[in-house]
C-alpha cells in the first residue's frame, strides 16, 4: 500500500482485572477500503474495536486519525472525530420515529428565535435529511419516515443504522455483526449498503464471524488472536479454511502477511 | 472469489437462486390489516387515544345518569378545579416514568414545599416571594437528591425514592412540628400564597389560576418533550438505556433533570395547593396524592417501562378519575366505589398498553 492509513493503532493494551483483553494489538485502516476484523470468541476484536470508537479507553498504546494523535473518553468525541460506529445491538430508541432515531444526540434546531429561545427542533429538516439518505442507500421503501423503529424488520432496522452511521460518518465506519441477526435476503441487502458506503468513498471496518460474508466483501483481513493482530491477508490469496486455521492456531500464520 | 463487489449477482453459491426472488427486501409491510390492527397501529402512534375515549364514555355514562346537572358547565369546571393538583403532580410523574423510573416521594416533596413556604411567609416573616422560592428551592433540592442517586449511585428509582419518601415525610415532620399553618394566618401576611385559589368566571364556568396553572404546565410539558432535543432524549433514555448512551446521549444528565423537573413541579403543585386548600397541613394526605399521580399517569397511558405515552394523556388519566369520584359522588354512592372503580381502571390500562405494544411484533 502507497497510501498513508486513515486510522493506525499501535500497542493497544486494555485489562479488565486479570483479564488482558488487548495485548499490544495494532490496527491499519486504509482509505476506501473494506477491512473485516475476524477471530475468535474472546479474540479481543470487540475491546479492539471499543477502543478505536472510543467506547472504552484503552489503557496504553496510542490511536492516530488521518495522522494526528486522538484520544477518545466516549463514542460522541469518536463520532465527533468523523467515526461512526453501528453496534450490534444497532443502537436505535424502538419507540421513536426513524427520523428521531438518525438525528438522535445530535438534532438540528429551528433557525432563528424559536431554535434558540425555545430550542425547537426542525422536524421537517431532520425528515427531509434522513428521507434522502436513507434514498441514497436505495432504503427509501420506507414509506413513512416517522414510523417507530420497531414497527421495522430486522433488515430495515440495520438499514437505518447504516444509513445513520454513512449520514454522519466523515471519516469511518465501523460495524459490528452487520449480518449476525439477519436472514440470508437481508443480509444480501445489508452487504450491498455496505458495498454501496465503500463506494461513496468512507473506509469501512466489518467485524465479523460469518466468513462468507468477509470473503466477499473484504479487501484485506485483520486476523486478531491472543489480544493482538496475528497478520492481515488478502482474500484473494487464501481460502476460508485458511483463515479459520490462522484464527484458531491451526496453522503458522504466513510469514510475508505479518507485515501487511 | 473473483470480484467482491458483485452486488447484483451474489457471488454465494448457496444465495445464486435468490436472483429471481422478489427484491422488495426494505418494503413495509403495506398488505391488508383487520380492522382490529389498524386500531392497533393507531392506538400505538397516538398514546393519547384511549384514555380520551374512556374520558368521554364516562362523561357519557356519568352524564346519562344524572342528567343535566351533571353536564353543567359548573360541574364539568369544578372538576377540573379538583384534579389541579392531582394533574400537576400527574405530569411530574410523568417525567420520571418515562425514563422508565417511578417517584414515590412527589407527594412528599409536595408537602415538604408548601410547609416550607407556609413557615417562611408566616413564621419567619419573609417577603411573600422569597417565601415561594425558598419552597421551590427545597423541592428542587429534594428532586436532585433522588436524581443524584439514580443517575450517579445507579440505585433501583423505586428504592431510591421509597427511602427518599421516609426521609423527607420524616424530616417534614421534625421540621414544622406538626403544626398545621391556618388559612387566616397565611391571608394575614400575604395573599401571593393563596394566589392560584384566584377563580374568575366564563359564562357559568368557575376556572381557578391553579387549574390555568396545570394546564399550562401541561402544555408545556407537551412542547417540551416532543419538540425538544432534551425531551426525545427522555423518551431515548426510558425506551433503552443502552441504545440512548450508544447515540451519545448522556444519560446521567436526562435522568437528573427528570428528577430535578419533576421536585420543582411538585413545589409548584405545593404552591395551587395552598391555594386551593387555604391552610398547609403537614400530614396532608400524602399517599392518596402519590397514588393518585401515578393513577392519573397508568390511567393515561404512560407505560410503567418506560419510553411510551404522551402527557397529555395524564392530563386526560387526571380528569377520568376526577369525573368518575365527582360523578358517583352526584349519584350519592358509597365512596369505596370510586376507589373500586380506580383499580379497575388501572389494571384495564395497563392491559392495553400491553396489547398496544405487541404492534411491533
Amino acid at each position: 500500500m502507497a497510501q498513508e492509513p486513515i486510522l493506525t493503532a499501535r500497542g493497544l493494551v486494555k485489562r479488565y482485572g486479570r483479564v488482558t483483553a488487548l495485548d499490544h494489538a495494532d490496527f491499519d485502516l486504509y482509505p476506501g477500503e473494506i477491512l473485516a476484523v475476524i477471530g475468535d470468541n474472546g479474540a479481543g476484536k470487540s475491546s479492539m474495536i471499543k477502543a478505536i470508537s472510543g467506547a472504552v479507553t484503552p489503557d496504553e498504546g496510542e490511536i492516530h486519525l488521518e495522522g494526528e494523535p486522538v484520544h477518545f473518553r466516549s463514542p460522541m468525541e469518536a463520532r465527533a472525530a468523523g467515526i461512526e460506529t453501528v453496534y450490534q445491538n444497532l443502537a436505535l430508541s424502538p419507540a421513536l420515529s426513524i427520523a428521531d432515531n438518525m438525528f438522535l444526540g445530535r438534532e438540528i434546531r429551528k433557525p432563528g428565535l424559536f431554535g434558540k429561545l425555545f430550542r425547537t427542533l426542525d422536524r421537517s429538516a431532520m425528515e427531509k435529511m434522513a428521507r434522502s439518505k436513507l434514498s441514497e442507500l436505495g432504503l427509501m421503501t420506507i414509506q413513512n419516515i416517522n414510523q417507530a423503529v420497531e414497527t421495522l424488520s430486522g433488515g430495515q432496522r440495520q438499514g437505518v443504522a447504516v444509513a445513520r452511521a454513512a449520514a454522519f460518518g466523515s471519516k469511518v465506519v465501523i460495524m459490528d455483526e452487520p449480518t449476525a441477526a439477519l436472514g440470508v435476503k437481508e443480509s444480501r441487502r445489508v452487504l450491498e449498503l455496505i458495498l454501496d458506503v465503500r463506494r461513496r468513498g468512507l473506509p469501512i471496518v466489518l467485524i465479523s464471524h460469518n466468513m462468507p460474508h468477509v470473503f466477499e466483501v473484504a479487501d484485506r483481513i485483520h486476523i486478531h488472536r491472543l489480544g493482538r493482530r496475528l497478520c492481515v491477508i488478502n482474500p484473494k490469496e487464501y481460502t476460508m479454511s485458511d483463515a479459520v486455521a490462522f484464527m484458531t492456531g491451526a496453522k503458522a500464520p504466513p510469514g510475508e502477511a505479518i507485515a501487511a | 472469489m473473483a470480484e467482491p463487489n458483485t452486488a447484483a449477482q451474489p457471488s454465494q453459491e448457496f444465495e445464486k437462486v435468490l436472483v429471481n426472488s422478489s427484491t422488495d427486501v426494505a418494503s413495509f409491510d403495506t398488505h391488508d390489516k383487520t380492522p382490529l390492527q389498524k386500531i392497533q397501529h393507531f392506538l400505538h402512534s397516538t398514546p393519547a387515544a384511549v384514555p380520551f375515549v374512556v374520558l368521554i364514555a364516562s362523561i357519557l355514562v356519568f352524564g346519562l345518569a344524572i342528567g343535566g346537572r351533571f353536564f353543567s358547565s359548573y360541574t364539568l369546571t369544578l372538576i377540573l378545579q379538583q384534579i389541579a393538583v392531582v394533574g400537576m403532580l400527574g405530569a411530574a410523574q410523568t417525567l420520571v416514568i418515562l425514563t422508565a423510573g417511578i417517584d414515590l416521594s412527589i407527594g412528599v416533596i409536595m408537602v415538604i414545599s408548601a410547609v416550607v413556604m407556609g413557615n417562611c411567609a408566616v413564621s419567619y416573616g419573609l417577603p411573600a416571594p422569597l417565601a415561594v422560592a425558598a419552597g421551590f428551592v427545597v423541592g428542587g433540592a429534594c428532586g436532585l437528591l433522588n436524581g443524584l442517586l439514580v443517575s450517579r449511585l445507579k440505585l433501583p428509582p423505586f428504592i431510591v425514592t421509597l427511602g427518599t419518601w421516609y426521609v423527607i415525610m420524616s424530616t417534614n415532620f421534625i421540621y414544622s412540628e406538626n403544626a398545621t399553618i391556618r388559612e387566616a394566618d397565611v391571608t394575614a401576611v400575604t395573599q401571593w400564597l393563596h394566589v392560584f385559589g384566584v377563580n374568575f368566571k366564563v359564562g357559568t364556568a368557575v376556572l381557578t389560576l391553579g387549574v390555568v396553572a396545570m394546564v399550562v404546565l401541561v402544555f408545556g410539558l407537551w412542547y417540551a418533550l416532543n419538540h425538544t432535543a432534551w425531551g426525545r432524549h427522555l423518551y431515548a433514555v426510558g425506551d433503552d438505556p443502552e441504545a440512548a448512551k450508544l447515540s451519545g446521549i448522556r444519560v446521567g444528565r436526562v435522568l437528573l433533570s427528570a428528577y430535578t423537573i419533576a421536585g420543582l413541579i411538585a413545589a409548584l403543585a405545593a404552591w395551587v395547593s395552598i391555594g386551593r386548600n387555604g391552610s398547609i397541613s403537614p400530614s396532608a394526605a400524602v399517599t392518596d396524592y402519590n397514588l393518585q399521580a401515578i393513577t392519573a399517569a397508568v390511567i393515561g397511558g404512560i407505560s410503567l417501562f418506560g419510553g411510551r405515552g404522551s402527557i397529555l394523556g395524564t392530563l386526560i388519566g387526571a380528569m377520568i378519575v376526577g369525573v368518575v369520584s365527582m360523578g358517583l359522588n352526584m349519584l350519592g354512592a358509597d365512596p369505596q366505589w370510586k376507589v373500586f372503580l380506580t383499580g379497575v381502571l388501572i389494571i384495564s390500562a395497563v392491559a392495553v398498553d400491553q396489547w398496544i405494544r405487541k404492534v411491533a411484533a
